[in-house]
């Protein structure tokens, strides 16, 4: 027992004497929560959309009025023709342009029909998408109170009411930090472990200490202890950002999302250790863990592109990603608030890594060199 | 020292893919021996450390260290044995104490319970016992590594290369340290490049390409060498090389420092006879006297 603790106190000097691995195990992942909270968001704010009319029109002039006040959309010019949209888009000054046509009010009573195009910047379909669909909902929520009031109560037209669960607002940061925390946690726990086994390999220190009485599974188990105790305080800090700086809730049971995290750190750490099984240098570790985890659990697991628009493939691959089973079952607890019996499936498949990966990993570590 | 044997080698063979690092070594050291394994780099010193301290598998072949055999009892000998690897393999980012300390409780023991046995060397490190280990020099750092190799009181201390790269004053120091940890009844098994370094053991084999070349004590190895050895001073070596290395009777001719070793066989010809080749050859000014055959010459012989 008592090798055991000198083996875990002298990994904590390795992490604390190094600024470099301090950095990244502590500071780097609150860093990384709030980068991804409050500077990169898939909302769009303020995008400046220009107005083609005759603003004198008394309904053109209630849509310019609602475009103004709202939070989403900012009032750009008003333009006398359709034709400077097009290079105010393409210098920038505006996102879109809504362009009504002449006589907009007369017709549309006379007629019961009128027409307004928008015009958006297609160079960045996701912000056009966004402010294309916020320019729409300002147009139909007017025309909404146009038709209640030409046509009375008789006059009902048909409009789905769109009621978004759980995020009410579309707030990216639900989306991010879930994500974001299983990086943190799958990053610390198989990165600097695997980067910590292979730098003993390479410095010889791990010849000295495998001659020595200890049992090569009290070894590696003591050197996976403090990247688990690390992990502990990411995750207490990360969800601590998550609710307090974020306003992100957890609505499930803490103690569920505690040992969903432990189960995916368990399956990181072994992760790691068969990184450090496969590779005799640093170097190797690093670029194993960066290309082989971190860009998938990026790319695949559904934190950035959404699993189900993946080509079958890639869909089948992301399911061996530990990663996506983890970001699921906290969404589901933090943001749903769901029960154990919601995320059975995907609890059982995480456990199920993590065994194996575990026993794989700790069977392969060599006792010799 | 007794008759028991410590490390028993037999047969035992290693090869990494095509290269043979180590064929057929056979060898015996007995308990509480000073044995030096002599060869140059890339002889396989290293490979046989590795396997007689568990590190590694041999290809074929047994080995045992205090009758326990490397492979079986594997973990048996981890307790037993102190190893001094290659390279300075302690941890740089660890202080002095820390890192000792370190090995003493991995070790299963502690510092102070050793003490006695380390006492000597430590003394003269105690005064950097807060340095971190990286800022150690050299004689240092090795003054560490073997403090740290000795704090569990091991029966068998494995040491390998302990004295390359390390200044001449140094080197002498080490070399009477062993000498006092010998006196404390340990088997010491050490691996050298320095030939000069052999006369030091209390018996030696030369290793080279993976295979024995020879073993015995120095004394042994040296009168086995069959020839009469000369050593021969002159302005222009390579001269004076060129022009015995092709006579009749001269078996080996090869530099050593500022002079060159020749050796002749039994109906050779004698000191004048290569005074006067080499006076006739218009190399003047030479000095040729016997000597008594070094290890190196020995080495140099028997490859």
């Amino acid at each position: 027992m008592k090798e055991i603790l000198a083996f875990i106190q002298k990994e904590f000097w390795h992490i604390f004497r190094d600024r470099k691995t301090t950095l990244i195990v502590l500071v780097m992942p609150v860093v990384q929560i709030v980068l991804f909270g409050f500077a990169i968001s898939t909302e769009v704010h303020n995008a400046v959309v220009d107005v083609v009319g005759d603003i004198s029109d008394p309904v053109v002039q209630r849509i310019v009025n609602r475009i103004d006040v709202n939070e989403y959309l900012e009032l750009g010019r008003i333009l006398n023709s359709t034709s400077e949209v097009e290079a105010r888009i393409r210098k920038g000054k505006s996102t879109a342009a809504v362009c009504f046509e002449d006589g907009f009010d007369k017709a549309l009573t006379a007629e019961g029909k009128a027409t307004v195009s928008i015009i958006s910047d297609g160079a960045d379909p996701n912000t056009a998408q966004m402010v294309t669909s916020y320019v729409s909902g300002v147009i139909s929520s007017e025309q909404l109170s146009i038709s209640t009031r030409t046509a009375g109560g008789g006059g009902a037209t048909m409009r789905p009411n769109v009621q978004l669960m759980y995020n009410p607002a579309m707030n990216s940061s639900y989306n991010f930090v879930p994500g974001v925390m299983g990086l943190i946690l799958m990053l610390i726990c198989s990165m600097m472990t695997s980067v910590s086994i292979v730098k003993e390999k390479e410095l010889g220190t791990l010849e000295l200490v495998l001659v020595s009485p200890v049992k090569p599974f009290w070894i590696i188990l003591s050197k996976l202890i403090p990247y688990l105790v690390l992990s502990a305080v990411n995750f207490i800090s990360v969800l601590l950002l998550a609710v307090f700086v974020m306003d992100v809730p957890v609505n499930g049971s803490i103690a569920l999302l505690s040992l969903v995290a432990l189960i995916f750190v368990g399956s990181s750490l072994g992760l790691g250790l068969l990184v450090s099984v496969i590779s005799s240098t640093q170097q190797t570790a690093m670029l194993l863990c960066g290309m082989g985890l971190t860009m998938p659990t990026m790319m695949l697991s559904g934190l950035i592109f959404p699993c189900e628009s993946m080509p079958v493939a890639l869909q089948i691959f992301s399911d061996i990603i530990p990663a996506k089973w983890f970001i699921i079952m906290v969404k589901k607890i933090m943001i749903q608030g769901a029960g154990i019996s919601s995320i059975i499936k995907e609890l059982t498949v995480l456990t199920g890594m993590m065994v194996f990966l575990l026993w794989f990993s700790i069977k392969k570590f060599r006792t010799r060199l | 020292m007794d008759d028991r044997i410590a490390i028993k080698v037999e047969g035992i063979c290693k090869s990494y893919k095509a290269t043979r690092a180590l064929q057929d070594i056979n060898l015996e050291i007995k308990s509480g021996e000073l044995f030096g394994l002599i060869g140059p780099d890339g002889a396989g010193k290293t490979s046989l450390f590795r396997i007689l301290t568990t590190l590694s598998l041999a290809d074929s072949g047994k080995a045992s260290v205090e009758g326990k055999d490397v492979v079986e009892n594997y973990a048996d000998i981890r307790r037993t044995i102190g190893y001094m690897p290659g390279h300075f393999a302690l941890y740089q980012d660890l202080s002095v104490e820390e890192n000792l300390k370190f090995y003493a409780t991995v070790f299963g023991t502690s510092v102070e319970e050793n003490y006695d046995t380390i006492k000597e060397i430590y003394s003269q490190i105690e005064m950097f016992k807060d340095r971190r280990a990286r800022d150690l020099s050299g004689g240092m750092k090795q003054k560490l590594a073997l403090c740290c190799a000795l704090v569990h009181k091991p029966e068998v201390l494995f040491l390998d290369e302990p004295t390359t790269g390390v200044d001449a004053v140094s080197r002498r120091e080490f070399w009477a340290m062993l000498a006092r940890i010998k006196a404390s009844g340990v088997t010491i098994f050490v691996s050298t490049p320095y030939m000069d370094e052999a006369g030091l053991c209390d018996r030696i084999a030369l290793i080279l390409n993976g295979k024995i070349i020879g073993q015995g004590s120095p004394e042994e190895i040296r009168s086995r060498y069959p020839y009469k050895i000369y050593a021969a001073r002159g302005e222009n070596m390579f001269n004076i090389l060129k022009t015995l290395r092709p006579l009749d009777g001269v078996v080996q001719c090869s530099s050593f420092g500022c002079e060159c070793h020749v050796s002749v066989s039994e109906d050779g010809p004698g000191e004048g006879e290569l005074l006067s080749v080499l006076d006739a050859a218009g190399i003047n000014g030479c000095t040729i006297e016997p000597i008594e055959a070094g290890i190196e010459d020995c080495f140099i012989g028997l490859s």
